[in-house]
């Protein structure tokens, strides 16, 4: 029997929601948040009020407070450590109880982990570090349709990265120039190509001509390459009834693969889809739109790590990761950290790669990592190197900006990836002798050659603005 | 910069037809399959030997030539098992898999002998 009692006012945070001694359960989910708060606010009550305003917690007490086991019910900040090189941030660990959420529904979990608490007049900043997700609410998740082993069955390519192209120019084609792109890239040796993010059904080019004229190209791709061919039919919609009948209309046309916006779309919207693709058989990739809003600053929003948890779990089979070496932002052991998080089943806790936590997905499935983004044909013995086969690489301009058209870059961006997987399968080091590797493999393809001149030059060398978190002093 | 050229492939050309990993570079010589054969054996893959005619390829499923090879590795004696499934069916696609019993899936797969294509 309990023997509180009801006493009104504003009581500390520390006092409830601080608890060193606390002994972190396997079922716990576990965040990690970089807080800086305002001048004078304690580390100790800043951590406490984290965790109060993201689960149980109000700022004044209330009387029907009483009626529950909070004990049962609230989050708690159990563990604060310094931020290496930063004297006003530190790192404030929580753990939820498992039941403060509903099953299988990154929707719920967020809304909570990053709710209110975001805007928090006692903070300056905040940013979600990592979460671990328990393997009994990992259990409760659909997590990708597919996954890395299915859709290579499905496909038949094995033992090498995956090779897509987004069509350009993003926006302004019209549905039959744009089947024609498309065509002329499956030709020439690609496995996909993608439809823009911002292409959903605009007034130059509504979805339903772009999602037939695409299906006649892929056909009589595969019917004169041999190989299977995807292209990512973009469903993200206005609304969701909008999102299914387009799925409904790819399906119906044979294609494999559609696509979606998982953070513009929304979270719910990309659960439901991905539920609809386990049910239908099609593949789904994922874009990640809007994500260097949340991700970029190092000191306020959800590191990207935290994102991909949430797409594993809300269900996706390909997920756009950065690719290190091209013309977008992404250090490359944090990178590496994350594209491992889309695959592996176990990942350990590694802070050299901003890992705060072991996750331990169990059986489900991994999604693809795509590198998209300023990529071309110099980059690829780096980037077979970083992200190994079990990848999507996408030449955009790469492909579409061959002096002889998209088949003939195909076939470049082809050649170069077969020849950097073959010399990789011999032994050899892909990033030291990657130009001998390319100009041999240049002597039987023309077409290599040729986007080997037009490239030559290009380099993205700018400092990365979110690093890891390592002491300068 | 080198002149226009036209990208060569023909729905009625049957040597347009790919085959997936490495299809896209010349025909592998007897110490490039050698090195390759290193490699899933490197892995611990097991090494199996699957051929088909060059016409029916696009299946998913082609003829198993005896059993995977569970545990093998000793390069030599896989390829010998490559050879003697090309010597019995000289105008067929060998392909060389590697099964990755971890994954559930294969590791890679690559035709190391390219059947003669009939026009």
């Amino acid at each position: 029997m309990s023997t509180k009692t009801y006493q009104a006012g504003v009581k500390e945070y520390r006092e409830t929601y601080w608890e060193p001694d606390y002994p972190v359960s396997d079922s716990d989910i576990l965040a990690c948040f970089k807080v800086t708060p305002q001048p004078g606010v304690p580390r100790e009550e800043a951590a406490a009020a984290v965790a109060a305003e993201s689960s149980t917690g109000t700022w004044t007490t209330v009387w029907t407070d009483l009626l529950t086991d909070l004990d049962y019910y609230k989050g708690r900040a159990y563990r604060i450590e310094d931020v290496p090189g930063d004297d006003e941030s530190f790192y404030a660990f929580i753990a939820y109880p498992i039941d403060l959420f509903e099953e299988g529904s990154v929707v719920n979990v967020f809304t909570s982990l990053v709710g209110n608490v975001f805007g928090f007049k006692a903070l300056r900043h905040l940013r979600l570090e990592d979460v671990r997700f328990p393997l009994s609410y990992v259990k409760t998740c659909g997590g990708p349709p597919n996954g890395i082993q299915v859709e290579r069955d499905k496909l038949n390519k094995y033992g090498r990265p995956l090779l897509g192209c987004t069509i350009k120019p993003k926006l302004g084609l019209s549905a039959k120039n744009y089947g024609r792109a498309v065509y002329e890239c499956l030709r020439g040796g690609l496995d996909f190509t993608k439809d823009d993010e911002n292409v959903n059904s605009q007034p130059f080019m509504r979805w339903r001509d772009r999602f037939a004229f695409v299906a006649e190209a892929i056909h009589k791709a595969q019917a004169e390459t041999g190989e299977r061919k995807g292209h990512y039919c973009n469903v993200t919609a206005p609304t969701p009834e909008e999102m299914y009948k387009r799925a409904e209309y790819a399906k119906e046309l044979g294609m494999p693969i559609i696509m979606h916006d998982y953070i513009t779309g929304g979270f719910c919207a990309n659960t439901g889809l991905a539920d609809w693709c386990r049910n239908n058989g099609l593949l789904l990739h994922i874009h990640r739109a809007m994500h260097a809003v949340l991700d970029r600053h190092p000191k306020h929003g959800i590191h990207f790590r935290v994102l991909t948890k949430i797409l594993r779990l809300s269900g996706g089979d390909h997920l756009h990761s950065g690719t290190v070496v091209g013309k977008l932002e992404g250090d490359r052991a944090a990178t590496l950290g994350w594209i491992d998080t889309m695959r592996d089943r176990f990942i350990p806790e590694d802070r050299s790669r901003g890992l705060f936590f072991d996750q331990d997905w169990g059986s489900m499935p991994g999604v693809f990592p795509v590198a998209s983004g300023g990529i071309h044909v110099w980059h690829m013995p780096a980037l077979v190197t970083i992200f190994g086969d079990d990848s999507v690489l996408q030449f955009g301009g790469g492909t579409l900006g061959h002096p002889w058209g998209n088949a003939a870059g195909a076939a470049a961006n082809r050649v170069a990836l077969e020849a950097c997987v073959e010399a990789r399968n011999e032994g050899r080091e892909l990033e030291k002798e990657g130009k001998e590797i390319l100009t041999a493999a240049a002597k039987h393809s023309p077409e290599l050659k040729a986007a080997m001149e037009t490239w030559k030059e290009i380099k993205f060398e700018f400092d990365t603005v979110d690093k890891l978190d390592v002491a300068h002093k | 910069m080198s002149e226009l050229q036209d990208y060569k492939s023909r729905l009625s050309d049957p040597s347009s037809r790919k085959f997936e990993t490495f299809s896209y570079l010349p025909e592998l010589d007897k110490k490039k399959i050698h090195k390759q054969v290193e490699y899933i054996v490197k892995r611990g893959w097991n090494p199996a030997i699957e051929h088909t005619e060059p016409e029916n390829a696009t299946g998913h499923y082609w003829y198993m030539w005896k059993l995977p090879m569970f545990g093998e590795t000793d390069v030599d004696r896989i390829l010998a098992e490559a050879e003697a499934c090309h010597k019995a069916n000289p105008t067929h696609h060998v392909r060389l898999v590697g099964y990755d019993n971890y994954k559930q899936s294969q590791g890679t797969a690559m035709v190391i002998y390219r059947g003669p294509i009939k026009a």
